[in-house]
């Protein structure tokens, strides 16, 4: 049986993972390169590296870390943020990422899902959307949630699927920070509208929250969190013990 | 060291990042002399079929690589590398393979049981069929990384783990000195790092 995969998300700028990490056996905490190795070995099932740098100095610093993480991390690699062109997916796929997830990119240009894959392959186009409910509507948010598209979401996610997005990442904005849970509503009729995997993103506080969201949505893919895996709240190891006690097939 | 066969597909920087790691020298390579002069054969894959085989044949390789299986030298195809190696696939029309393995490719599609979603993306249990040099590292249940659409029947001869997605999927075959993955060992944590370095010790 297929494992529900859990994945830790990184933001890098300027080839740094920023968010200030806190792990005291690690000599360099915001160094992408360590803290990649560290999820790694503890049992993550896949990394995402978001690029957060505005500059192309910032940019060139990226794919250097991005070869560094791939000669040494041996697990599926998704990279995110400024995604804009097939040169930014051929940039970073040549620098040894497994796959490229696209958001703003794919809503000023929806071509740029289907060029992708036909170019790579659909395994490696990912959709990365973030939603926020505005008058009773689940609506897309563009610009890492500050403007809102006035699209939505529902029909948006199947259409990049239909062009040949492989996966899709959903991101609540409304739960994103809050810690108190997935959104299950919303997770549920993403789930329910495309036949490709999906990654929940957004809300998770604690290891119950990974439960719940594989108990109320048993065909979800995998679950992404930031600050909980950095700040040590949640440890891998200890997460995916409770999942497997719980009944949740994981990888151990 | 390691030829990896280079016939103009896919994206080769893990897999020769991961032999690295583990200590083995490996060479991205297109030609047909340094693929004879090495000890051991990868042939990766991915994209479509028909594509690649036909890359692979208009590249001249597919006879250094039929060469070199045919000397006993240890081959292994990783993802669309390992069902190149099988007699032919149906995907998207009727493809000849390598024909170093008997059995056939086949889309998963229509042959799952409903709510399955392709591709099969994900970490998954190996299943032991048979004994192999190939798993000497590593214990039955371990998970690695899978990432396809099709998969080989009719290979019951050289198969020698499966794993379950509604159905048994081919996971690894070997016959001889000609060994295939469908999954990433290169992809797959320590587990496929250790199935490298158990396939660098055949």
């Amino acid at each position: 049986m297929i494992t529900k995969r859990i994945i830790p998300c990184l933001d890098v700028k300027d080839g740094r993972v920023v968010k200030g990490v806190n792990f005291a056996n690690l000599s360099d905490v915001s160094s992408p390169v360590e803290l990649g190795k560290y999820y790694s070995d503890c049992g993550a099932d896949e990394l995402v590296f978001y690029d957060i740098t505005a500059s192309s100095e910032g940019r060139k610093l990226f794919t250097d870390i991005l070869r560094q993480v791939a000669e040494q991390i041996f697990i599926p690699l998704t990279v995110g943020g400024g995604i804009n062109t097939i040169e930014d997916f051929d940039r970073v796929l040549k620098c040894g990422a497994d796959k490229v997830s696209v958001n703003s990119g794919a809503i000023r240009n929806p071509d740029l899902i289907g060029q992708a894959a036909e170019k790579y392959g659909s395994q490696c186009v990912v959709l990365s959307v973030d939603v926020k409910r505005v008058d009773g509507q689940f609506r897309v948010f563009a610009k890492g949630g500050r403007e809102d598209t006035g699209m939505e979401a529902i029909s948006w996610i199947r259409d990049c699927v239909a062009r040949g997005a492989g996966e899709v990442v959903v991101n609540s904005i409304d739960t994103d920070g809050v810690k108190g849970g997935f959104d299950i509503e919303l997770l549920k009729i993403v789930e329910a509208a495309v036949d490709v995997p999906v990654i929940a993103s957004g809300g998770a506080g604690c290891i119950e929250d990974f439960i719940t969201l594989f108990r109320e949505i048993p065909d979800m893919d995998a679950g992404l969190a930031a600050s909980i895996f950095h700040f040590g709240q949640v440890k891998i190891a200890d997460l995916k013990r409770e999942l497997h006690r719980a009944g949740i097939v994981v990888r151990q | 060291m390691v030829a990896i066969v280079d016939y103009g597909v896919g994206n080769l920087f893990s897999l020769v990042s991961s032999l690295r790691a583990i200590g083995q020298e490996a060479e991205v390579t297109s030609d047909p002399a340094a693929i004879r002069a090495a000890d051991r054969v990868i042939l990766p894959g991915v994209g479509a079929f028909g594509d690649a085989v036909e890359k692979l044949n208009a590249s001249g390789l597919r006879d250094v690589v039929l060469e070199c299986a045919a000397a006993g030298k240890p081959l292994m195809g990783i993802c669309l590398g390992m069902q190149m190696l099988f007699e032919k696939s149906f995907e998207f029309g009727e493809h000849e393979g390598l024909g170093l393995l008997k059995g056939q490719v086949v889309p998963m599609e229509g042959r799952l049981p409903a709510g399955l979603k392709i591709p099969h993306i994900g970490w998954n249990a190996l299943r032991f069929e048979k004994e192999s040099p190939l798993f000497r590292y590593i214990g039955e249940g371990d998970c690695v990384y899978f990432v396809h659409s099709f998969y080989a029947e009719g290979c019951a001869d050289s198969l020698i783990a499966d794993t379950e997605y509604g159905r048994p999927i081919t996971a690894a075959v070997q016959r001889d000195n000609v060994f295939g993955c469908q999954f990433h060992p290169e992809k797959s944590g320590s587990v496929g790092l250790n199935i490298l370095r158990a396939f660098c010790e055949v």
